[in-house]
């Protein structure tokens, strides 16, 4: 027992500053190694303008365009399913709110336990569902490298650790919280330098996108 | 020129690597949807035409040496290096199976720009000397004779003097102080040479001063296509120069595809100052023309005619509306294919594509996709604004025997414009 209390201690405190610090001075330095790079200024008259179009596309590529949905259908649930059971356990499970209020001072409403354990179950699913496509889809299975399956392994471990510590499947209780803890402090220190920073370079990306459009007066 | 190189090649890649390269690269989850977007994956069920795929060089270069992680892979000997082998076998990608017709940077969920990137990685090819042959012969011709398909001031002459002779037309040729300098194709010049004779039947009508320029008259630019910055600034600076030798207020970019994107919106940045002319589509102009009231047409056919949309002019130039006004104006039966405007698909050809002898077998077989949409329509004529399309198209139809006329919207308005003369 003492053991188990003295590893969950160690991931709640030492590693999880070391992970929050890496995290965010990762995050830091990858998005500064983007957006350092510049863009040459165009000369050529606009045609419309670029902000407008930029918000535009970050909010339109949130849903697939019909003929795409047609073509890949699983992809495409097996997306959705995946990342609205992993954000709704994220963001809107209580103890996940309460951690953060007591981290930096405020909060939110989170939603009753049961419609998030329902939201984990979906993420393990969507998740499952997803590698099942990369490992048989032949161009997802083409495309992929180590790092897509990592990604998936650190993207699925604080699900499934969470999922297991919340309905009391590993024991000593305090083991399998620090499990869950160790899981995420693993997914924030690599967060930075792997796919998974696609979470806040896709507004980069659809904004450079819907502008560069925007200014030549085209719909993206 | 300076012979080109690997070195050569990896130093231009590194200068293409842009803040939306980066963000678009680090976003790619690789989901592979981009591939559903693409003919040459549509078509063939080769996921090796994936288009975010084809970029494997560039993004190899912008991990390497523009990420944290990247450099200290290559530092410990990690990192896959990109090569001349490596750039040999990407040919095929970068060039044969991609018509920088941008069907994939509509649909990418994390918003990538997928062609803007082939377009950047063709720089890194023609460096390292990795593009096709048949393209750098169009491109050399570009730049010695002045015309990719080698057409010198004496053949577009001749065409003019044939016109003129067979229409009582006049086309005027270098008019200091004209509005308008429209540019043509090659293509439009050798087998085309009707949308001469209608753009002048049209202007005529319209009230419209105009002149074709003797030294600036091809709008194609191979510079573009094959993805060299130099000869496609060369190519603009002739048309540059001739506009500001005649003074004129307008350049009208032809019914050509990529021709607008090198004259409209690469030009002012590769000779690195704005334009003192504005750069207009046939297409723009026309529907000005028609919205102003300047030209009207009657006796509209009742012809089933549908139109395929130039990528470069709709999908990437955003002139959508106006080919449908236009088509209005002369079909009183006009139907749009399943996927058009900005969704639709491209004849397989453009990019530089149908200059490559390689590429014919794949580029006919992707042509299915075109083939299927007109076919659904039930159209008995094509009407496009590209003399690319136009060729590529003749060509699959001709390749699956399928019977169907084509026609260039402009001469088709001319066709039935009401003319008071």
């Amino acid at each position: 027992m003492n053991d188990s209390m003295d590893f969950l201690l160690w991931t709640r405190g030492t590693a999880f500053d070391v992970a929050i610090a890496i995290f965010i001075i990762g995050l830091i330095i990858r998005l500064f190694e983007i957006v350092s790079l510049g863009r040459e200024r165009t000369l050529a008259e606009p045609k419309g303008s670029e902000f407008l179009p930029g918000v535009k596309t970050i909010l339109t590529r949130t849903l697939p365009d019909g003929g795409t949905f047609k073509r890949q259908p699983l992809t495409v649930i097996a997306g959705y399913v995946f990342h609205v059971g992993l954000l709704i356990t994220l963001l809107l499970f209580i103890p996940h709110i309460e951690l953060f209020r007591e981290t930096f001072g405020f909060g939110w409403p989170g939603l009753p336990n049961p419609i998030v354990d329902a939201a984990a179950v979906l993420g393990v699913v969507g998740l499952l569902a997803a590698l099942w496509n990369r490992l048989t889809n032949p161009v997802m299975k083409m495309l992929s490298g180590g790092e897509d399956y990592l990604v998936w392994v650190l993207t699925f471990l604080p699900l499934l650790t969470g999922y297991l510590a919340y309905h009391r499947m590993i024991n000593p209780y305090p083991l399998a919280m620090g499990l869950h803890l160790l899981s995420i402090e693993l997914l924030l220190i690599l967060f930075p330098f792997t796919k998974l920073m696609h979470t806040f370079t896709l507004f980069l990306a659809r904004w450079y996108n819907g502008a560069m459009s925007g200014r030549r007066g085209v719909q993206s | 020129m300076t012979k080109a190189t690997l070195e050569r090649g990896l130093n231009a890649f590194r200068e293409q690597v842009d803040a939306p390269v980066a963000a678009f690269f680090s976003s790619c989850v690789n989901c592979g949807m981009c591939a559903e977007a693409c003919l040459f994956y549509t078509e063939t069920g080769d996921p090796k035409y994936t288009p975010i795929h084809k970029l494997e060089p560039l993004r190899r270069v912008w991990e390497q040496d523009y990420t944290l992680v990247g450099k200290l892979k290559k530092l410990l000997g990690l990192a896959r290096p990109v090569t001349d082998e490596l750039l040999r076998e990407w040919q095929e990608l970068l060039y044969d199976s991609c018509t920088m017709c941008g069907r994939c940077s509509l649909v990418c969920p994390v918003g990538n720009d997928i062609s803007y990137m082939v377009r950047k990685a063709r720089e890194g090819m023609v460096a390292s000397g990795n593009s096709p042959v048949d393209v750098q012969g169009a491109a050399q011709r570009a730049v010695t004779i002045g015309s990719p398909m080698g057409v010198r001031f004496k053949a577009l002459s001749s065409q003019i003097k044939h016109i003129e002779a067979n229409s009582g037309l006049k086309i005027p040729l270098d008019v200091a102080g004209a509005d308008y300098m429209p540019l043509l194709s090659s293509m439009e010049i050798i087998n085309f040479p009707e949308y001469i004779e209608s753009l002048a039947r049209i202007f005529r009508q319209a009230g419209i001063s105009w002149t074709l320029c003797s030294d600036a008259f091809e709008a194609t630019n191979t510079g573009i296509q094959i993805g060299s910055s130099d000869i496609a600034r060369e190519l603009v600076q002739r048309i540059v120069d001739g506009a500001e030798r005649l003074k004129v207020k307008f350049v009208i970019s032809p019914e050509c595809g990529h021709a607008y994107t090198s004259i409209r919106w690469e030009g002012p940045d590769l000779i690195g100052r704005p334009f003192p002319f504005k750069v207009i589509h046939i297409l723009e102009l026309l529907d000005e023309l028609r919205a102003s009231g300047r030209i009207k047409t009657a006796n509209l056919s009742s012809e089933r005619m549908t139109f395929h949309d130039p990528c470069s002019i709709a999908r990437k130039g955003g002139v959508i509306d106006s080919p449908r006004k236009l088509m209005e104006m002369v079909s009183s039966n006009f139907v749009e294919m399943q996927d058009h405007g900005k969704w639709n698909w491209c004849c397989g050809g453009g990019g530089g594509v149908s200059a490559i002898g390689d590429a014919e077998a794949l580029r006919f077989k992707v042509f299915k996709r075109k083939k299927e949409q007109i076919e659904q329509t039930g159209a008995s004529k094509l009407v496009t604004a590209c003399a690319n399309c136009r060729l590529v198209i003749e060509e699959g139809l001709e390749e699956y025997n399928v019977e169907l006329p084509l026609e260039g919207l402009t001469e088709l308005v001319a066709h039935h414009l009401v003319e008071d003369a």
